[in-house]
């Protein structure tokens, strides 16, 4: 099994290392998915077999390698990796807003124990470049437990689509949210209406964005486009999708009333799932 | 930017208040928002918002009618008590920061006894509706402080006192006031883990604007207490000090506004001798 792969362009760096902190937000461990064209980070929530991931990112190699190797098991070509999001989120954070870094080298190696070899490639005052590694140490998994981390397949159909307003409005409205309820109603009807809203013992504040886009797929559905579907979910993790430098991506907010609520991000070269459940009272 | 987003019906309410920037109001809360329940006041003159910290302090934010775009009020005066931490999250729920052009317009709504205090904020076509739960409001303390009680009187330039406050020594229970005539002087003293620490501004110098002392007062009031006017006296221009013959201490902080309207927040101390009976 052999992976090597060489990120240069500073902007790609920037992006890939903000996801790791994504991910690092959401859960403590996640599993790394390579295959010849696509880097694919996974988080599960609750680990069950089988279960819907919380998160699902996958990144297009070729817009974000410049050298890209790998030699995978079985004919499928695939490496499945576990590995520490915290420890690796710290091992990058710098990374995320550094604006001298030249490149970054992934490897798969093998010290005391399998790990990721990072390589940070930075300037120096000496004009040459000075390297500093960071080995995280992974587990391999072995390919009877691959079915448990392949890509999700809706098994609902969605009661509605639509793209979310402007993220950093929404992030400013669900953090001030935050400090009313562990809990916020996302709710979505066809007219293009996205609600967000929380209540506790001594406020109800609701959010209202219109005028949104709605998806086409949705066009020949019969029902009256003003009903809205809504479900509850947590709240930290809503705010925690939100966090990220998103400004140029689309994201389509589908919601399975009282269900789930799926966020899906698309952006060059990436695209990113998050599957928030819905949470019941507390 | 006028609310195009109307719920209710406004003729019917007992208070109707709508103001462009909703920033206005919140950064005025935000300097007496120390403790987490206040007290609101409507009158036709605006909204008086006061918190208190035991029978010792209190503080008053004024917000005035002529602030608004649009002000109305039924009664006389209407009164409740309101959680002020969650009024000020919901005001902030766009961002506390306007950014040029953009600022979140305010509509402010209540109905008198036992109803909810709702807010619309509106801000780039987004619409946010708050209903914040109110409860009858006790009477607010009466310091009995009035103007021709008052003994001693500065005007000074606040960034004089935030200098000068942010390198008291803390480890000081209290923070004494010393004014004399002649010399014309202001001093401060604390007395703590390090000793004493006077610091002395003269009548004369060019931060006092105005210096009106018609006898040597000493009063020390708890640093605890003191503190909880830091955030008026980081956003105010101009401080007001009035001393009266008890050594109650009234301390108005002149602010200018987003927008540049001139409001005032002020506070009435306790001395401490008068804790001590």
């Amino acid at each position: 099994m052999k992976f090597r792969g060489k990120i240069i362009e500073i902007g790609c760096i920037r992006q890939f290392t903000q996801l790791i902190t994504d991910v690092s937000r959401l859960a403590k461990s996640c599993i790394l998915r390579l295959n010849s064209n696509h880097v694919c980070l996974v988080v599960s929530d609750g680990g069950a077999l089988g279960g819907t991931p919380g998160l699902w990112a996958e990144l297009e190699q070729q817009h974000y390698f410049s050298e890209y190797s790998m030699e995978g098991v079985s004919e499928e070509n695939q490496i499945f990796l576990e590995l520490q999001t915290d420890k690796l989120a710290k091992t990058l954070s710098s990374l995320r807003s550094s604006q001298s870094t030249r490149s970054l080298k992934i490897k798969l190696t093998k010290k005391l124990s399998p790990c990721l070899t990072f390589e940070i490639e930075l300037p120096s005052a000496s004009g040459r470049s000075r390297l500093v590694l960071h080995d995280v140490p992974v587990s391999l998994i072995p390919r009877r437990l691959w079915a448990a981390h392949q890509e999700p397949r809706m098994s609902h159909q969605f009661d509605v689509s639509i793209y979310l307003p402007p993220i950093k409005t929404l992030r400013h409205v669900v953090d001030r949210m935050k400090t009313f309820s562990s809990r916020a109603t996302l709710s979505g009807s066809r007219s293009g209406t996205l609600v967000v809203s929380v209540s506790n013992s001594e406020v109800a504040a609701s959010t209202h964005f219109r005028n949104l886009t709605v998806p086409a797929w949705d066009a020949d559905r019969n029902d009256d486009p003003e009903t809205a579907y809504g479900t509850s979910v947590d709240i930290k993790k809503l705010s925690s999708f939100l966090q990220g430098d998103h400004n140029t991506a689309k994201v389509i907010c589908n919601i399975v009333s009282g269900r789930l609520v799926h966020l899906f991000l698309m952006q060059e070269g990436i695209t990113l799932q998050y599957f928030l459940p819905a949470v019941s009272a507390p | 930017m006028a609310l195009s987003y109307q719920k209710e019906d406004g003729s019917d309410l007992q208070l109707v208040a709508k103001i462009d920037n909703a920033n206005i109001v919140l950064h005025l809360l935000k300097t007496i928002s120390f403790r987490e329940t206040a007290t609101v006041c409507a009158s036709a003159n605006g909204l008086k918002v006061t918190v208190e910290e035991g029978k010792t302090l209190q503080a008053n934010a004024f917000i005035q009618a002529e602030f608004f775009q649009d002000y109305h009020i039924k009664e006389e005066v209407l009164t409740f008590k309101i959680n002020l931490w969650v009024l000020v999250e919901c005001l902030s729920i766009f961002g506390s920061r306007s950014s040029p052009g953009m600022s979140a317009a305010l509509k402010l709504m209540y109905n008198g006894h036992g109803s909810p205090l709702v807010l619309l904020l509106e801000e780039g076509g987004a619409v946010t509706d708050c209903k914040i739960v109110t409860r009858d409001a006790c009477e607010s303390l009466d310091f009995n402080f009035s103007s021709d009680r008052v003994v001693n009187k500065l005007i000074m330039r606040s960034e004089c006192l935030r200098e000068v406050f942010s390198e008291l020594d803390q480890s000081s229970a209290f923070l004494s006031f010393h004014i004399t005539t002649s010399p014309a002087n202001l001093r401060l003293s604390t007395s703590g883990n390090y000793g004493v620490v006077q610091t002395d501004i003269p009548g004369d110098s060019e931060m006092i604007e105005t210096f009106k002392c018609s006898s040597a007062t000493s009063h020390s009031y708890r640093m605890s207490l003191l503190h909880t006017t830091f955030k008026a006296l980081a956003a105010a221009q101009k401080v007001s000090l009035r001393v009266d013959e008890r050594g109650f201490m009234c301390l108005q902080f002149m602010i200018k506004a987003e927008g540049n309207e001139i409001a005032f927040v002020e506070f009435f101390c306790c001395p401490e001798e008068e804790l001590m009976d």
